[in-house]
């Protein structure tokens, strides 16, 4: 499905839609007002876009100085070339534990490569830890967006989930009962686990270590009490230096939840005694990514969610309709790159308003990169955008279209069209807008009279 | 005021056909302002909606064309934020005028910006008794920057409101979400039809909650779009182009 049709869907029930886009936007409005209580916010934009233009420009360099220092730890570093690789190494160090649940802290790595259905499949026990993980994982769904994945669920929907789950009372909505009843249920799995998994938010080539940010303490916890850590890292997380923490750490909770710092930023640098760190690379469609000029800025994403929460379109399509791992304006610039049929229609979901690209915090080009791949698409893909075509055609641009061969023509056409035709199923313009009403002359017609 | 200079007036091709009144409140607003203004009679669509669709390479003629009319003038103004926006950043790069194009660049303005940037108007004195909501189209409020986006930790400024806001008797509302797509977007308005028309609607109800009389901005598309559903639910809420109460406000 495209996501016009998601779109679509998701608006029919439209109390819920108006709850989405404002619950969206109070995160966007607390991001506005705490970006602007920090008085050099604009140069630790530019300053991190800079250093994360070092480090695309020197990818290589910086990678292997990180593998280095992070082996002179004691760090056992994996490489993986693709998701399927990714699985599999992973499933190979379980294997080689004995172990057949694990717990696991958020990371959007590991959704991109499906890591989930792919143990569940060869036996393992799978428990997402972070609150909003746990809830989607609980309903078998994939988290809505980046930052706060259940952000689709309302309060009465998770009461719910968690009265057939975890036989909580029926009905009580209270967040702190509710939280409680998973701290429970999520203690036994943290104290049963001998290996968790985690994302990486920074990877330090300088030092070897790797830094990552949550909330509510769920890496840490499982971190401690297991024996092995696997960390999944993307290849593009990677800084030189453990100083430009300062800048990134600064901008990434004001940019996604308008807090002032993360809760918890973690630095792993080297196993405790008897204990393993193992860092798992993953390439996937990165380093092709990075061979598109006019794409490449899309890896300097720090995952912080603030493009979701700005896009008008986001906020009232939900991630669902995106139909991709990374949902939202980002969602719709390095999709396309994985698979450009499949995504086609995501670039197109946006009016090009900006907004995504003055709220990134690492200054990505977004809404021109949008721009870009439509004319990618088209080229990529005739068949597919002919409909598009079509619609433009049939919509209200067959004005300025027309209007090189006969404007004069079109009015005329326009005028003498009955109402049932122009604001027919045919044309999508008028299916819930008035036309304009047509003046008796145009400018140019004006002009020659007025003027001349 | 006598300014000197010789002004292309650039009307995008849909104020045109639709919108004449706007077309003749800018012209005479900057009539009465003394600019010498032409307005070249051959000029066709820029090729906007083309492009923004994904078939900018098919937009090469227009582009050319739009060179060859307006290169000999020593400003181009138009009363669209987004078309001025398209000329500038997205049309085609012409071979063997890639000197007259680069020009343009730097000579074409939206009005309101060659109003207070170029002219250096501070603000405008004149008459307007009414409540006026104004909505900052995205590609003149980030494309060009024609007030400060609240995205942005920079000094709030506003180039309509700067012209608007001593005008005697109007009344300047503040919005809720002061610069939130309209969901007009060109192509998205019917590739995207549902979304579109929420949008909109979401942006009128801000107006609305604010008590606005007159809803207007720098880009008719957008007010075509609002007028368009505002139209269809019985909404009273009237719309203008800027160019209109400006030059309302001082004939
Ligand atoms: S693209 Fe920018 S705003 Fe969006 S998630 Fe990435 S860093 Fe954040």
């Amino acid at each position: 499905m495209s996501h016009p049709i998601q779109a679509a869907e998701f608006l029919q029930d439209q109390a819920k839609s108006k709850w989405h886009d404002e619950t969206l936007w109070f995160v966007r409005d607390k991001r506005d007002k705490i970006s602007k209580s920090v008085p050099e916010w604009e140069n630790l934009r530019d300053l991190a876009s800079q250093i994360k233009d070092n480090v695309l420009a020197n990818l290589g360099v910086y990678l292997e100085e990180f593998e280095k220092n992070a082996k002179a730890n004691n760090i056992h570093v994996h490489w993986a070339k693709d998701a399927e690789e990714h699985n599999e190494i992973v499933l190979g160090i379980l294997k080689e534990k004995r172990c057949n649940a694990i717990v696991k802290s958020k990371s959007i790595l590991t959704e991109e490569c499906h890591l989930n259905p792919y143990l569940e499949k060869n036996g393992i026990e799978v428990v997402d830890t972070d609150l909003g993980e746990r809830i989607v994982q609980f309903l078998n769904q994939a988290p809505s967006h980046i930052v706060l994945p259940a952000i689709h669920l309302k309060k009465r929907d998770i009461s719910e989930i968690f009265h057939e789950k975890l036989h909580t009372e029926k009905g009580n909505e209270d967040p702190d009962y509710l939280t409680q009843a998973a701290r429970i249920h999520l203690r036994e799995k943290f104290l049963s686990a001998k290996v968790a998994i985690t994302g990486v938010n920074f990877g330090v080539a300088e030092t070897g270590e790797f830094v990552v940010c949550t909330n509510e303490g769920n890496a840490d916890m499982g971190v401690h009490l297991a024996d092995v850590h696997i960390a999944c890292m993307g290849i593009e997380k990677i800084i030189p230096k453990r100083a430009h923490l300062g800048v990134f750490l600064r901008l990434l909770a004001r940019s996604a939840t308008g807090q002032s710092v993360t809760n918890y930023n973690s630095h792993f640098r080297s196993p405790s005694p008897g204990k393993e760190i193992h860092i798992v690379l993953v390439d996937n469609g990165r380093t092709a990514q990075l061979a598109r000029p006019k794409f490449k800025n899309s890896l300097k994403c720090i995952r912080c969610g603030a493009c979701m929460n700005t896009c008008p379109i986001y906020r009232r399509s939900g991630g669902f309709s995106y139909e991709s791992t990374v949902p939202g304006p980002i969602g719709s610039i390095l999709s396309p790159g994985i698979d450009l049929q499949k995504h086609s229609s995501l670039p197109f979901a946006s009016t090009l308003c900006g907004s995504c690209t003055d709220v990134c915090p690492v200054k990505i080009n977004i809404h021109e990169q949008l721009y870009e791949w439509r004319q990618e698409i088209t080229k990529a893909l005739p068949d597919r955008t002919k409909s598009l075509a079509m619609k433009i055609a049939n919509g209200v641009f067959a004005v300025p279209f027309a209007y090189n061969l006969s404007g004069n023509m079109m009015r005329g056409a326009l005028k003498i069209l009955p109402d049932s035709i122009t604001y027919s199923g045919l044309n999508t313009w008028g299916k819930q807008r008035d036309l304009p009403e047509l003046p008796k002359e145009s400018f140019k017609d004006w002009y020659k009279k007025n003027r001349k | 005021m006598n300014f000197t200079k010789n002004i292309g007036l650039f009307i995008p091709c849909y104020v045109d056909q639709f919108y004449p009144k706007v077309a003749i409140a800018t012209l005479e607003l900057l009539e009465k302002l003394g600019c010498q203004v032409t307005y070249p009679m051959g000029q066709t669509c820029c090729g906007q909606p083309m492009a923004n669709a994904g078939y900018e390479r098919d937009t090469v003629a227009t582009t050319k064309h739009f060179i060859r009319i307006f290169k000999d003038f020593d400003y181009v103004v138009a009363p669209s934020g987004s078309c001025v926006l398209h000329v500038k950043e997205h049309a085609p790069v012409i071979e063997g005028l890639e000197k007259e194009q680069s020009e343009i660049h730097d000579k074409i303005f939206e009005l309101t910006e060659f109003m207070t940037d170029i002219l250096k108007i501070e603000n405008i004195k004149g008459n307007f008794p009414h409540r006026v909501g104004y909505h900052a189209s995205c590609h003149g409020q980030r494309g060009l920057r024609l007030s400060a986006s609240s995205e942005l930790h920079q000094t709030p400024f506003n180039k309509a409101k700067q012209l608007m806001v001593n005008l005697e008797g109007l009344e300047w509302v503040e919005l809720e979400r002061k610069d939130e797509c309209c969901g007009f977007g060109g192509t998205f308005a019917v590739s995207e039809e549902a979304l579109s028309i929420q949008m909109g609607k979401d942006r009128l109800a801000d107006h609305q909650a604010q008590n606005v009389e007159i809803l207007t901005g720098g880009d008719m598309s957008c007010i075509m779009h609002l007028q368009g559903i505002a139209k269809r639910n019985g909404n009273p809420i009237q719309f203008k182009h800027i160019a209109e109460i400006l030059n309302e406000a001082i004939s």
